[in-house]
């Protein structure tokens, strides 16, 4: 994973600014630096959830398993109740039972607990059991208003020797020619298996839950290293790449992770735009300073032999024009660059025409261009918003304003308009505009014959026209009755349009 | 050996016999008949109740060293069954010392429920064969638990709760005078008993004998079992009705009378008592038979009592007589029955286990016993057994 730095390429930037990854290190090195990996945020989480769901299980499980527990073994004490009531007849007036078998043979189902019975007569005399063994006294309340109950069984929780017991009663009715009234028939028994059983069945619920959380974290670590595979081709890929290989990515990958793979598309592409912007600069520089620069040496040398002093002395205001001109060439130039580079990488922001218009007109750049010349700025009240960038829109409008001082009829016109959803800043003169076959040439990148003068005719117009397509617009010209106007239309925002 | 016995003999011991092993026996007949009249006036009183008024104990004895610490067995089992056991105990733990105390069944139950009431007593070991009292006892909550490897040894249907244990395991065995009956007549099942009741021959008149079981919980217990067990048991206390059968109490009279000849056949004796009567001559008489039908086992249990005073040492006894040591001891003494193919007949499947589960608790129950023993009074009469 570690790579020499030498096979990275450059690190900075076109524009010059460091690039993300100055240090040289590999990416992975930076995701170990941030605070916790995937893999163990997702084991923590399904950690604490198999935590919080265990105690959740547990809970659960243990009222589960208890009320099970209850309800089965209240079954068997129910059961063995109604098997003595069943036993019990009536002989000599009397009610006798005979303890049958099967009752306590149900209850032994609950092997080592102990048990308890009792049968009472209507008056609650012991007739046979154990004589501590008595229905609460609630239980002829509770009797009475579970009279309609099919059984009116009545189950009660009580303490025998110390040790929490269940009990459940019982009543037999008997209507006898000797015997009237009711009997009834008390059984408990200890709580040693209904615990056992909530218990068991607790113990079991958790261990289903922990094997099952087990399984998911497993299944959590395969689920994220198959994830993340795509991120390692990925790595792989960009490793092996030239680096002036900038077109995108086409990997492809998860829904998630390809977020990661479209922003860095994007942000190849703008360097690839920009490392082409570059490159033209560069191509446009050597190619249009090489003959102004050539002229220079000419005329310097010329100065250098000329003996007349007078001559030489025109000859050296003519190569300081030259140099002058060359000056602002390189200006525009750099301009053009700047605007290049910004319209790709500048955030968009809501800016006014209006503003825009004032600062190219109280800039006072024509005031130098133009000396004396008559400029008239045309706004009105209400703003003209668009989305661009500043300082974009301010180098077209002065290379608008100069462009017109420089080659329209004063007096000139800078204005802010709008029509049909467009904004429209505009520069009239007073001229009747260019030749039209310049006009057909006017805003190519550059323009040979105004390089080779030394003059940034076209140029200005070309940075327009780039400001005007990287912010959606477009550069028209148009012969109006107050003479020549260029105009850079821009569309106006959705909610204003 | 040190070793004393104080014999306080009484009820229907009818005669101190022989002079084996069991000779030190010394009677106190004079209190015989009073207590006898006294039982008589108040069985009928307190037929309903589990305890009829036999409240001391028969004989005691002490085992082990002055020095050692002496802890209390409370027990239904004749001084001379136990002796060695005791012995080996105290020789091999010279530490305790034995006092112990023989009692009859009810007599043993009643003390045993009056120490778990007052929570104070002297017993440290209650050790009984009226397995059904024990099991109320325990599920009365007067016992204390206690587990080791060597009880949870035990099957499941000797033990119940970790606090009752059955050590012993004793055939319930049919015994006949050899001498006076012709071998061929002996009855090796319920059946032939009963056939052989049914022919009402005047010879078995008056001369057949159990136990009975108002007198001895271990009595009423094995009846109890015999009617839940088959439906023999009817016929059976039909029979003992045509012939004139004798109830009466103890083991070691019934066998005395058998081996005399006073009785020809006695129903539902514990084997082990055999072992105890072994006077030359006197076993030479007596014939035992396991009844091919079904033969019941019967474990004798071992209880230690909430209010013992000395636990770790009825827990340190219980597990001698649970070891290797103290069973094969138990086994000479008769106590451990050990099934020989090549001699006893007896197929397996008609082992019958009285099992030590809280489905003892309905032979304690006032009513199933009233009437129970109102079915068995129907037959030998209300009036104490015939001498």
């Amino acid at each position: 994973m570690a790579e020499p730095r030498s096979d990275r390429g450059p690190d900075r930037t076109p524009d010059g600014r460091p690039s993300g990854r100055r240090d040289g290190s590999p990416p992975f090195r930076r995701r170990a630096r941030s605070p916790a990996s995937i893999q163990l945020r997702v084991t923590a989480s399904v950690l604490a959830l198999l935590l919080v769901g265990g105690v959740g299980v547990a809970i659960a499980s243990l009222a589960y398993g208890q009320q099970a527990a209850r309800q089965s073994y209240d079954r068997l004490l129910l059961g063995a109740a109604q098997d003595i009531a069943e036993s019990i007849t009536i002989i000599n007036g009397g009610p006798v039972t005979a303890l049958p078998l099967s009752a306590f043979e149900l209850l032994a189902q609950a092997p080592d607990d102990r048990i308890f019975y009792a049968v009472r007569n209507a008056g609650g005399a012991l007739l046979t059991g154990q004589e501590d063994v008595a229905p609460p006294a609630a239980f002829r309340e509770a009797r009475e208003a579970r009279a309609r109950d099919r059984s009116g069984a009545v189950f009660y929780d009580a303490r025998m020797q110390d040790e929490k017991a269940r009990f459940v009663s019982v009543p037999r009715r008997f209507a006898e020619r000797d015997y009237s009234g009711v009997v009834t028939v008390t059984v408990g028994q200890t709580m040693l298996a209904r615990n056992d059983m909530a218990y068991m069945l607790t113990r079991d619920a958790l261990i289903a839950a922990g094997v099952l959380g087990l399984m998911l974290m497993g299944l959590s670590v395969l689920v994220i290293r198959s994830a993340l595979r795509p991120m390692e081709r990925i790595a792989e890929e960009m490793l092996a790449r030239d680096p002036y290989d900038l077109t995108p990515i086409i990997t492809p990958l998860p829904a998630e992770l390809s977020v990661l793979t479209e922003a860095m598309n994007r942000f190849m592409g703008r360097l690839d735009r920009q490392v082409g912007a570059m490159r033209n600069l560069i191509s446009d520089t050597a190619h249009q300073l090489r003959t102004p620069v050539a002229a220079l040496r000419v005329q310097a040398e010329l100065a250098l032999e000329e003996e007349d002093a007078a001559k030489r002395q025109q000859m050296v205001a003519r190569l300081a024009g030259r140099t002058r001109s060359l000056g602002e060439l390189l200006d525009q130039m750099l301009s053009r660059a700047l605007v290049i580079h910004r319209t790709d990488s500048a955030p968009r922001l809501a800016v006014d025409l209006r503003d825009v218009a004032l600062e190219a007109v109280e800039s006072g750049d024509h005031q130098l261009l133009a000396p004396g010349a008559e400029l008239e700025l045309v706004i009105g009240e209400a703003p003209v918003c668009v989305l661009a960038d500043e300082m974009s829109l301010q180098e077209a409008a002065k290379n608008m304003l100069s462009n017109a001082l420089r080659h329209g009829v004063a007096p000139v016109r800078i204005g802010v308009s709008t029509e049909r959803g467009n904004a429209v800043l505009w520069v009239e003169d007073s001229g009747p505009g260019p030749a039209d076959d310049l006009l057909a040439r006017i805003g190519n990148r550059f323009e040979r014959s105004a390089a080779a003068r030394g003059q940034s005719a076209g140029l200005g117009l070309s940075i327009v026209q780039s400001v005007a397509s990287a912010f959606g617009g477009d550069l028209t010209f148009a012969v109006t009755p107050g003479g020549f106007r260029v105009a850079l239309r821009l569309p106006l925002p959705e909610e204003t349009a | 050996m040190i070793s004393r016995f104080a014999l306080l003999h009484r009820l229907c011991r009818p005669s101190p016999t022989g002079t084996g092993p069991a000779a030190p026996y010394e009677g106190a007949r004079a209190l015989g008949p009073i207590v006898l009249g006294l039982t008589a006036a108040l069985a009928t009183a307190l037929a309903l109740l589990s305890a009829p008024p036999l409240s001391a104990q028969e004989a005691t004895a002490r085992f082990g060293t002055a020095q050692g610490t002496p802890f209390a067995v409370y027990s239904t089992t004749d001084i001379a069954i136990l002796r060695p056991a005791l012995e080996a105990f105290t020789a091999a733990n010279p530490d305790l010392s034995i006092r112990y105390e023989q009692w009859g069944s009810n007599a043993l139950y009643a003390e045993a429920r009056q120490q778990c009431r007052t929570g104070a007593g002297p017993a440290d070991v209650i050790f009984s064969s009226a397995v059904h009292q024990m099991v109320e006892l325990v599920n009365s909550a007067c016992a204390r638990p206690y587990s080791s490897p060597r009880t949870q040894a035990l099957p499941e249907t000797r033990r119940w709760r970790d606090e009752l244990w059955g050590v012993t395991h004793e055939p319930v065995v049919t015994i006949y005078n050899r001498r006076l009956m012709p071998p061929g007549e002996a009855p090796r099942t319920r059946f032939e008993l009963l056939d052989l009741m049914r022919r009402a021959d005047p010879r078995y008149f008056g001369r057949v004998a159990t136990y009975d079981i108002e007198a001895s919980g271990l009595g009423y217990l094995l009846a109890f079992a015999d009617s839940l067990e088959a439906t023999t048991f009817g016929a059976l206390l039909e029979g003992f009705a045509r012939i004139d059968a004798i109830a009466t109490c103890c083991s070691a009279e019934i066998i005395e009378g058998v081996s005399e000849g006073r009785y020809l056949i006695a129903y539902n004796v514990l084997g082990s008592y055999l072992q105890l009567q072994s006077a030359p001559g006197l076993n030479a008489n007596v014939g035992v038979i396991l009844p091919e039908d079904y033969t019941l086992f019967l474990s004798r249990a071992y209880m230690i009592p909430r209010s013992a005073g000395k636990p770790e040492a009825a827990q340190r006894l219980l597990d001698f007589l649970l070891g290797p040591e103290g069973r094969e001891i138990l086994r000479r003494s008769g106590l451990v029955f050990e099934r020989d193919p090549d001699v006893q007949g007896l197929p397996e499947s008609s082992e019958r286990a009285v099992e030590i589960d809280p489905t003892l608790l309905i032979a304690r129950d006032r009513q199933r016993r009233a009437s129970f023993i109102a079915q068995w009074r129907s037959v030998f009469g209300d009036a104490e057994p015939a001498p």
